[in-house]
């Protein structure tokens, strides 16, 4: 370390270059934070789907709905910890534009199901005894600028109401989560919809079943396609978290995009960076031979230009990985798109490692050809 | 006057002739252009061919009749008294007493995707013996029409290519229920080459959907009986329905998850392309560095500083020229035509579609570069312009 100031002298020699080079770093490691960022966005919270829930869709495809007779079945079949059953409503807000996911759920069940779900008792209390309320995520409270309290009417598509087409909500309560989580549903009661569509009495969209030994999640889904085989809603059991990734994987591979775009980037920065860092080393030959004749050993040549190189990688791409990761914080910019828009810790890790290998790559070349500079070569080129 | 052009033109070419002794360096500014026209153009052609095939899939002469309120044809559903009603609306295209109008239903089925072995949403449609009459783009390229009444179905082919088993003569197992694939349809590229159809009865019977539908696509007499059409229909107390053009029901469809791809890809583009035109400034300075002797000289001789920053840009927009063609030759040749399919959130079910590398597309990846190059190269040209002299012929 007491070679520091050396280095920074080194750096700062010819001053634009450096800030070029460290602006180049900056911006290739703001792009792989937003990247990953994307590619976590597109997997929909696949890392936080249970292992020990099940989804049981019907057979045909999602869109055919299951009764609701299916539930006491389930939760009485041996292994089975608690059921409940979800129903997407897909209404329209004001206009289409503003998606959003409502689903009609059991208030009681689904939370116990879902504890990533964080409710205060005084809202839960408040959607317990209101019909019309509605348990509403705070990214969606914060997008639309809604409070507890607020009488939300919604267009009904799939089911019209008896009267109209408008269904009231009020809003009982808001549910937070940690990161990762989706905090933009529309949560309101089951109950209120079966009792007041105009048809479709008695039907869900999909079950949940949580299931007390999550190694047993093969044998338990074939249990109950098995057992709801032959009759007019046939079932297609999955895990939660395959679930979410047959659907991720309907989008396409997003994921392997976004990971060859940023090998794509990473190695044009690293190929700059390289250039700039022989460039910086070719200059400085004369130094290296005085540095050399002082006494330094090749090794401690390597390793002065090895650092520099790390160094500034490690404050260039340090950064941009700060800049990317503060930019993540705001939340999601495409307003509803990508509810999961986090960069996660893991993500950083492996920016942080890049970082310190672009740095070693980069100054490689350079490094040696230092290294094994004669000393009467280095002197003669002044 | 003369005088200065010749100037800039001597160094220019000066410049230019020996780009090959500075290959290192103006090799990686070009890969780094290259590398982002690639990006560049590769995302904004899965927009294009995305919104191409949503494009051709809608004709203005057609119209697309659904209930009131529904936001798409998944959530629409019209009793068969309605499609009744419908059928004897004025602006209709009619052959005798045959209202050029088809009845459908549409669903969504599960068949696994060829390429990640994985379920994916398929759409299926129940026409009427008029499909084929109404949409007059589409035409059987394998085996025959099916047979109305039987549990026979008709591919497109993008469906066919994209999701596993829709093959002519292979028979699959939805459910309870069993269809057999006797034939594949195109209709020029557009989005109902990624579904399936078959009779609307029997789909019913399959589905248990009584004598319901869910849209009826009608061939007007003309483009401008819309009116006609459409205000005869809202009028009517019989029905409930909405009516619009059938493209611009598939442009509305397509909207946001174009305009998402698009959004994304031009994020990207932009950011790669500022770290780009750094890479391009870095590179243009270690060119002007190491020849600052070189460049010193010139101007002890005489040359005017114009003519040094001119053949400092030159240079550069030549590199940058050069990235561009050859990021657009690769992403063309790499990408062009390649079939895909994705999930359309709006309709909740697949498009097949091809990256489409268009020739605008792929202008304004080499005028990209060609920016890239003229800021990158500015820099390092004023730079040269202003290097005192003296010191410059002593620099190493």
């Amino acid at each position: 370390m007491k070679f520091l100031p050396l280095l920074w002298s080194g750096l700062w020699r010819k001053k634009v270059r450096t800030i070029f080079t460290l602006l180049s770093v900056f911006v290739a490691f703001l792009l792989f934070g937003l990247l990953m960022t994307i590619r976590g966005a597109f997997s929909f919270g696949v890392e936080i789907a249970g292992l020990d829930r099940l989804i049981l869709i019907h057979k045909v495809s999602l869109i055919m709905p299951l009764p609701v007779s299916y539930l006491p079945r389930l939760n009485a079949t041996e292994g089975v910890t608690m059921a409940t059953h979800n129903t997407w409503f897909g209404g329209v807000y004001q206009d289409p534009a503003n998606f959003f996911a409502q689903i009609a759920v059991e208030p009681e069940p689904f939370l116990k199901l879902y504890p990533e779900y964080k409710v205060s008792p005084e809202h839960m209390q408040a959607w317990l005894a209101d019909r019309q309320g509605v348990l509403v995520g705070v990214d969606l409270a914060r997008r639309f600028g809604w409070k507890v309290g607020d009488r939300i009417p919604i267009v009904g598509t799939i089911w019209q109401p008896k009267q109209g087409q408008v269904w009231e909500f009020n809003i009982a309560g808001l549910y937070d989560g940690d990161a990762g989580v989706d905090k933009t549903q529309f949560f309101f009661r089951y109950d209120y919809l079966d009792e007041n569509r105009g048809g479709g009495q008695g039907l869900v969209g999909w079950y949940i079943v949580k299931i007390a030994d999550a190694s047993t999640a093969q044998q338990m889904g074939a249990r109950f396609d098995e057992m709801f085989a032959n009759s007019s809603a046939e079932t297609k059991t999955t895990t939660e978290k395959g679930f979410v990734e047959g659907f991720a994987k309907q989008i396409g591979d997003i994921g392997a995009i976004m990971v060859a775009i940023t090998i794509a980037v990473l190695f044009t920065m690293m190929l700059v960076a390289a250039n700039t860092m022989a460039q910086s080393v070719r200059e400085r030959t004369s130094e290296v031979g005085v540095l050399k004749t002082l006494g330094f050993s090749n090794v401690a040549i390597l390793a002065l230009v090895l650092s520099e190189s790390v160094l500034i990688a490690v404050i260039g791409g340090g950064l941009g990985l700060a800049v990317a990761w503060g930019f993540v914080q705001q939340g999601d910019p495409t307003g509803g798109m990508l509810p999961i828009f986090v960069l996660p810790a893991r993500d950083v890790a492996v920016g942080a490692g890049l970082i310190v290998a672009l740095g070693l790559l980069a100054g490689a070349l350079p490094a040696t050809t230092a290294m094994n500079l004669k000393i009467t070569d280095a002197l003669r080129r002044a | 006057m003369f005088n200065w052009i010749g100037q800039t033109l001597a160094v220019t070419a000066l410049n230019l002739r020996t780009i090959p002794q500075r290959l290192g360096s103006s090799g990686v500014a070009i890969v780094g252009i290259a590398g982002v026209v690639i990006v560049l153009v590769s995302v904004l052609s899965i927009a294009a061919g995305f919104t191409a095939a949503m494009q051709n899939s809608g004709s203005p002469s057609r119209a697309i009749v659904m209930r009131s309120g529904a936001d798409s044809e998944l959530t629409s559903g019209l009793s068969g008294v309605e499609v009744d009603v419908i059928k004897q609306a004025p602006g209709l295209r009619r052959d005798g007493q045959n209202a050029a109008a088809s009845a459908e239903l549409y669903v969504i089925i599960d068949i696994p995707k060829i390429s990640t072995n994985t379920p994916a949403n398929v759409p299926m449609r129940g026409v009427q013996p008029t499909a084929m009459a109404v949409r007059g783009e589409a035409s059987l390229i394998e085996g025959r029409m099916f047979e109305f009444g039987t549990n026979e179905i008709v591919v497109g082919r993008g469906a066919s290519g994209q999701f596993a088993g829709l093959t002519v003569g292979n028979e699959f197992k939805s459910g309870q229920d069993t269809w057999k694939v006797v034939g594949i349809f195109e209709t020029d590229g557009g989005v109902s080459e990624t579904e399936i159809w078959c009779d609307a009865r029997v789909l019913q019977g399959a589905y248990r959907r009584g004598n319901s539908y869910q849209t009826v696509l009608a061939q007007l007499d003309s483009s401008d009986s819309f009116t006609t059409f459409r205000d005869w229909l809202t009028a009517n107390p019989q029905v409930n329905v909405q009516v619009r053009r059938e493209a611009d029901y598939y442009a509305q469809q397509s909207r946001a998850l174009s305009g998402l791809i698009r959004g994304v890809g031009f994020a990207i583009a932009a950011l790669m392309g500022i770290g780009a035109v750094f890479g391009a400034i870095l590179t243009m300075y270690t060119a002007v560095s190491t020849r600052s002797r070189e460049i010193a000289t010139l101007r002890a001789l005489g040359f005017n500083t114009t003519s040094v920053v001119v053949s400092v840009l030159a240079e550069s927009l030549a590199l940058a020229a050069i990235g561009g063609a050859i990021g657009g030759v690769i992403s063309y040749l790499a990408f062009n035509g390649y079939q895909t399919s994705t999930m359309n959130f709006s309709t909740f079910s697949q498009v097949a579609f091809a990256f489409q590398v268009t020739p605008p597309l792929l202008a304004m990846g080499v005028i990209y570069a060609l920016v890239m190059g003229l800021i990158g190269g500015l820099f390092p040209a004023l730079r040269a312009a202003r290097l005192p002299i003296p010191a410059a012929l002593r620099e190493l």
